[in-house]
């Protein structure tokens, strides 16, 4: 799944207070799930607003309305006429909703109350971390199901640097090694030839570096 | 010869190397580099000039390097993965060759997130182990990374770094071989106070056939306090500093004195390692001790030269 996180209030405030009419977004699919943009946290974040701007007498109103999700223009287009009578969107999606938004509305004034975080997997309550950066080129077979690309601070592709200690990374004690969760597998699962073995350079063309990506799949009548 | 550099003759004879360490510095005076290297020559056989150490931004390393050159210090030009992609990596490699540099040691790098800059990109498009492979190739076959061919090879003695401290353990001689199968001639390792994890590190790697295929130049550095050697135990990542190091240091009445002699008697022990061919003195910011520890332990560096 897709995470992200509210932008600080304040943030939000100094781009929300130069529009009267604000409609707040929300998306229910990721952000719902990691509790930050759905329904109940749109729904939120709009009476904050409505409050600090009552407070400083800003004129104006600021609604809220939730869809599935906001990647995808059915959904958007049942929520047409409120998006087109509003001043500003604010979007609790990740970056792809106030993006999808403002790509189906020309002319209509989208931010994003979001900053979108990893393509994570749930480690458990109100905890996510993330597992993939979507390279364009898996190679976690060799390294017994462990991504070293999103989970390594220098994307280490040959073991670990001299910062590993005691399972943590140099960055941060909250950061696990991913290099000792490699070894620790290869060893369970009685591949330590595996590594010695060199692996890359990293083919970085299928990345996002190597330019903006998207897929069409043949075949497919709508 | 694969360079003909100092570092590769003193190695490739047998004799026991000496190498230090040159930081440059946060400005663009090449009397600071002048100035260390002249307190450095005739002490080492060759010296580190590193790479925007610990991720705080610097003057060059191929600058440096060429600048201790010219004042007859031989570089040791460190290069990191952290600020370059690949094609300014080769484009560096060729023109340090063309410069005259002669040693090249191939690292990941400090994560940016501990230096100056810490919101800057990094990039890390190769690792250590396919920088090597890929100046191996540069300078054997000779080839781009890409393939294409290269019209006049780098001669260049290729090293690296090995930290025996780091975890998992077993996996950190395994990482070695893996860096002497890319390609290095050499290696320098992290500053080494616990001896005897050393010790077992090297057996691992004589076990690998590590030891017939690369130099290993034991890492060592002066202490200057306790409160160095407490800082180093408890805040650097990948450092291990025995509590009787500490209490030494603690109890010394001469504190930079003793940490000098502490490093000597690790240059004592190490010496006796089978497959250390020589030691690497970190002594940043303290150029000074180096003199001093060379001569304590009995080093005579200088061998290729005469």
């Amino acid at each position: 799944m897709i995470t992200a996180e509210r932008k600080p209030f304040e943030q939000i405030r100094a781009v929300t207070d130069q529009f009267g009419k604000v409609l707040v977004v929300g998306c229910n699919t990721c952000v719902a799930v990691c509790l930050t943009g759905g329904e109940k946290e749109a729904e939120v974040l709009a009476s904050q607003l409505r409050i600090a701007r009552g407070q400083d007498g800003i004129a104006g109103s600021v609604e809220t309305v939730t869809v599935l999700r906001q990647c995808e223009n059915e959904y958007l287009d049942a929520i047409s006429e409120q998006v087109k009578a509003a001043d500003l969107v604010l979007s609790t999606a990740c970056s792809i909703g106030p993006q999808g938004i403002a790509e189906r509305f020309p002319g209509v004034r989208v931010a994003p109350a979001m900053n979108t975080n990893m393509m994570a997997v749930v480690k458990g309550h109100h905890h996510w971390a993330e597992y993939c950066v979507a390279c364009g080129d898996c190679g976690i077979f060799n390294t017994g199901g462990i991504c070293p690309i999103a989970r390594c601070a220098k994307t280490l592709i040959n073991g670990p640097c001299g910062g590993s200690q005691g399972g943590r990374c140099e960055i941060s004690p909250d950061v696990e090694c991913v290099w000792q969760l490699i070894h620790d597998q290869l060893v369970s699962l009685g591949l330590e030839e595996n590594l010695r073995k060199i692996s890359g350079p990293k083919k970085w063309s299928s990345a996002n570096t190597g330019g903006p990506r998207s897929m069409k799949k043949e075949g497919f009548k709508p | 010869m694969k360079s003909g550099s100092i570092l590769e003759k003193t190695l490739e004879s047998g004799a026991f190397a000496v190498t230090g360490e040159l930081g440059p510095p946060k400005g663009a005076d090449a009397g600071v580099i002048t100035r260390k290297a002249n307190i450095l020559k005739g002490h080492v056989d060759a010296v580190n000039i590193t790479d925007n150490q610990t991720a705080i931004s610097r003057m060059a390393s191929m600058a440096a390097a060429k600048i201790a050159l010219d004042e007859g210090l031989e570089p040791i030009m460190q290069m990191t993965c952290r600020d370059r992609n690949r094609l300014a990596m080769q484009a560096d490699i060729l023109g340090a060759a063309a410069l005259g540099i002669r040693n090249l040691l191939c690292l990941t790098g400090d994560h940016q997130s501990f230096g100056n800059h810490p919101d800057a990109m990094g990039v890390f498009d190769l690792d250590s182990v396919t920088l090597i492979r890929m100046v191996k190739d540069m300078r054997d076959v000779p080839a781009f990374q890409c393939g294409e061919e290269i019209t006049k090879a780098p001669e260049l003695y290729i090293g690296a770094a090995a930290n025996p401290y780091a975890d998992p353990f077993p996996f950190r001689a395994i990482r070695l071989a893996k860096k002497v199968d890319a390609g290095i001639d050499f290696c320098q390792t992290q500053i080494i106070f616990n001896v005897d994890k050393f010790d077992q590190f090297m057996a691992q790697c004589r076990e690998l056939g590590v030891t017939e295929r690369c130099r290993i130049l034991a890492g060592v550095a002066p202490l200057k306090s306790a409160g160095m050697a407490k800082y180093m135990k408890n805040r650097v990542a990948g450092m291990d500093v025995p509590e009787e190091v500490i209490s030494r240091m603690e109890g010394a009445a001469d504190a930079q004195d003793e940490g000098i002699q502490v490093c000597v008697d690790v240059i004592d022990r190490v010496r006796e390692i089978e497959g250390v061919a020589g030691v690497h003195i970190m002594a940043v910011e303290w150029e000074e001790a180096v003199p001093e520890i060379v001569s304590r332990a009995g080093l005579r560096p200088g061998s290729a030269r005469s």
